[in-house]
């Protein structure tokens, strides 16, 4: 169309100002696009934060509570399980496997974690990812621990240093079990979950580390050494709590109720993704608002396009004076901005996303390995393309304003031509 | 009859006073018509009457018959992209287009005088490059300038070559020559008259420059034909 036409030289001859508002336009395309798309992934991150496992198993408690404790490793349980409840719940039918966690103790600011090989094994995180390790092996010795990535980085450990466990989850703690130290074996890849922050080791060794101690203290006047330690029965008699695999997940809730009403001891099962996305629910306000925020900033960038068309007006009204003399209508002449308009809203959406794909290809690989998310580059979801419809839509809302404007100047100016 | 104005009153207001009363004035096909008038003598108010801008509520105005009171205003636009070709005093350029876009922009708006410069068996851009010949602006040079660099002698040519494109009957110059120094005056009139004649085009000249008078077929002082003064 002839008026198009006319309205891209018009931008081209004014192509400095053109460029800073199409950049202002780009750029809030980007926040907007690239927050979406972290927010999703951040939530599907942490949705998978644990993945694979079909049940939680704790002592009666919340869910959230029984989920902070046993995958974020936050808060403390109220009460552990015992060893014969574990034991039996695991020799249920359906159940395929189970990992025990046993918790309480701590190295610095991480926690310390009990368990057996079957983590290694059977921990699922992000899609369907296993744990693999940076350096190193699972446990094998009573003494042998494996550090998180985070842990591993911040202490600045390697393989064969020594490690002294601390016996609660203070940050400072005057009781250390340092009569039985351990000797790191393995570090684990960074994953983004809380396992990062986690010091395993096995669940004899839990107990071989409390075989002197009662009621949170050591006995006085009792002390067996590390190498006693070996010789004596380290079956634990109680965890904290243990993950369930199902051999086919139509038995979950079988399981669940199995367990919720199991009658030797008060337990609690829950469904790890069910309580991960009500956990997210409370703490996604956040992200809400990071999203509306970058709301605003289209709309600001907008409005600076809303401000250079306005005042480029006035200059102008020779040039509409001119269109008219030659046969334009007012209406060609609203068409002229409102092409302006969405010529600067279509380019910059365009050089948005294209600066969101260049930013995603360079940040992919830091991004996952520095918070464990995985954004993929894909094609724009429909969510996105609804926020790049309503960033086009509110382009050409916002650009009928100076074309409005013109409009009514070019009928009251007619060809006299005002300046 | 080109113009044929009758009984016509103007006010911009039904309560405003009259700015333009005009009993009668017809102005022939092919006649250069030199229109004196100082400012507020009310000539705009006729040349926008004229070009079908603006229309009158007592009166008729008729323009190559048609009776503009008539038409609607796109009818009015229509109209005058087609039959009308119009030079301001200056300034008369689009300051991003080429000076062929330039010349060349009534045919965006009218596929009549688009239809016509093709008639020639060339294309549009060839026959703004004739019509620029034609008005001594044939250096190829200057076709590609950015119109801002051009001097104002060039700018009111360039503007003279985009009124007559298409071969429109009426050209209207609202003082074209008032920014030209007194030796270019003249010979930017001759040209306008050589291609007039060449095309069979009316021209309705305003000017307040009564030294100019001489070179056309008739003077009307609108100090004399409004009334309402």
């Amino acid at each position: 169309m002839a008026i198009l036409s006319l309205a891209w030289k018009s931008l081209l001859n004014r192509r400095f100002t053109a460029l800073l508002t199409l950049v202002s336009i780009a750029l809030s395309v980007t926040l907007l696009v690239g927050v979406e798309r972290l927010r999703t992934e951040a939530r599907s991150s942490f949705a998978n934060t644990l993945s694979g496992t079909d049940l939680i198993v704790g002592a009666r408690s919340g869910p959230v509570q029984l989920l902070l404790y046993s995958v974020f490793r936050i808060g403390d349980a109220t009460n552990n399980l015992s060893w014969e409840s574990y034991q039996d719940i695991a020799a249920h039918p359906k159940v395929a496997w189970t990992v025990p966690i046993s918790l309480g103790d701590s190295h610095r600011e991480f926690r310390v974690l009990g368990t057996t090989e079957a983590y290694f094994e059977h921990y699922r995180y992000g899609r369907d990812r296993r744990l693999s390790f940076e350096e190193g092996q699972p446990f094998s010795d009573l003494y042998d621990a494996v550090l998180g990535a985070e842990v591993a980085d911040t202490l600045g450990y390697q393989i064969g240093d020594a490690i002294i466990v601390a016996h609660g989850a203070g940050e400072v703690s005057f009781a250390k079990h340092d009569d039985k130290p351990f000797r790191v074996l393995g570090i684990l890849e960074r994953t983004g979950t809380p396992v990062d922050r986690t010091v395993h080791v096995s669940l004899e060794a839990i107990e071989a580390i409390h075989v002197d101690w009662q009621s949170g203290a050591p006995i006085p006047g009792l002390s067996i050494s590390a190498d006693q330690a070996r010789a004596m029965d380290l079956t634990p008699k109680a965890i904290t709590a243990f993950l369930v695999g199902l051999e086919s997940k139509i038995a979950t809730f079988q399981v669940q109720r199995f367990v919720n009403e199991y009658p030797e001891e008060p337990l609690l099962a829950i469904l790890p993704g069910v309580a991960l996305s009500q956990l997210w629910d409370l703490i996604g306000v956040a992200e809400n608002a990071l999203l509306i925020v970058s709301a605003f900033v289209v709309v600001v960038g907008l409005f600076g396009m809303l401000t250079a068309l306005l005042t480029s007006l006035n200059e102008r009204r020779r040039e509409m004076a001119i269109l008219r003399s030659v046969g334009a209508r007012p209406g060609h002449v609203f068409a002229l901005i409102m092409g302006e308009a969405g010529f600067l809203t279509l380019l910059g959406v365009l050089s948005g996303m294209a600066l969101l794909y260049l930013a995603l290809i360079v940040g992919q690989p830091l991004i996952e390995s520095r918070f464990g998310i995985f954004v993929p580059i894909g094609g724009p979801t429909p969510y996105e393309w609804v926020l790049l419809g309503a960033v086009i839509a509110a382009g050409f809302l916002v650009g009928s304003i100076p074309s409005y404007r013109a409009y009514r100047l070019s009928l009251a100016d007619g060809l006299a031509v005002r300046i | 009859m080109v113009i044929d104005i009758k009984g016509l009153q103007f006010r911009w207001q039904p309560s405003a006073p009259l700015v333009l009363a005009i009993e009668d004035l017809t102005v022939a096909p092919g006649e250069r018509l030199f229109i004196k008038g100082a400012s507020g003598s009310g000539k705009s108010t006729l040349l926008s009457l004229i070009a079908g801008v603006t229309t009158a509520a007592v009166g008729s105005v008729r323009v190559i018959d048609h009776a503009l009171e008539q038409l609607g205003s796109v009818e009015r636009d229509h109209f005058r992209a087609d039959h009308i070709g119009y030079i301001f005093q200056m300034f008369n350029l689009i300051p991003y287009l080429s000076v062929v876009d330039n010349v060349t922009l009534p045919c965006r708006f009218s596929a009549r005088r688009r239809n016509k410069a093709r008639s020639r068996g060339r294309g549009l851009d060839a026959e703004a490059r004739r019509l620029l010949q034609h008005l001594d602006m044939d250096h190829a040079d200057l076709h590609q300038r950015a119109v801002a660099t051009l001097s104002v002698g060039q700018q009111q040519r360039v503007a003279a070559a985009r009124a007559l494109i298409g071969s429109p009957e009426l050209l209207i110059a609202d003082e074209p020559t008032s920014s030209l120094d007194a030796d270019r005056r003249e010979s930017f009139i001759r040209l306008l008259f050589d291609e007039c004649r060449a095309s069979g085009a009316t021209l309705v000249f305003v000017s307040h420059d009564a030294s100019l008078e001489h070179l056309f077929d008739r003077v009307i002082d609108l100090a004399v034909v409004n009334r309402s003064l």
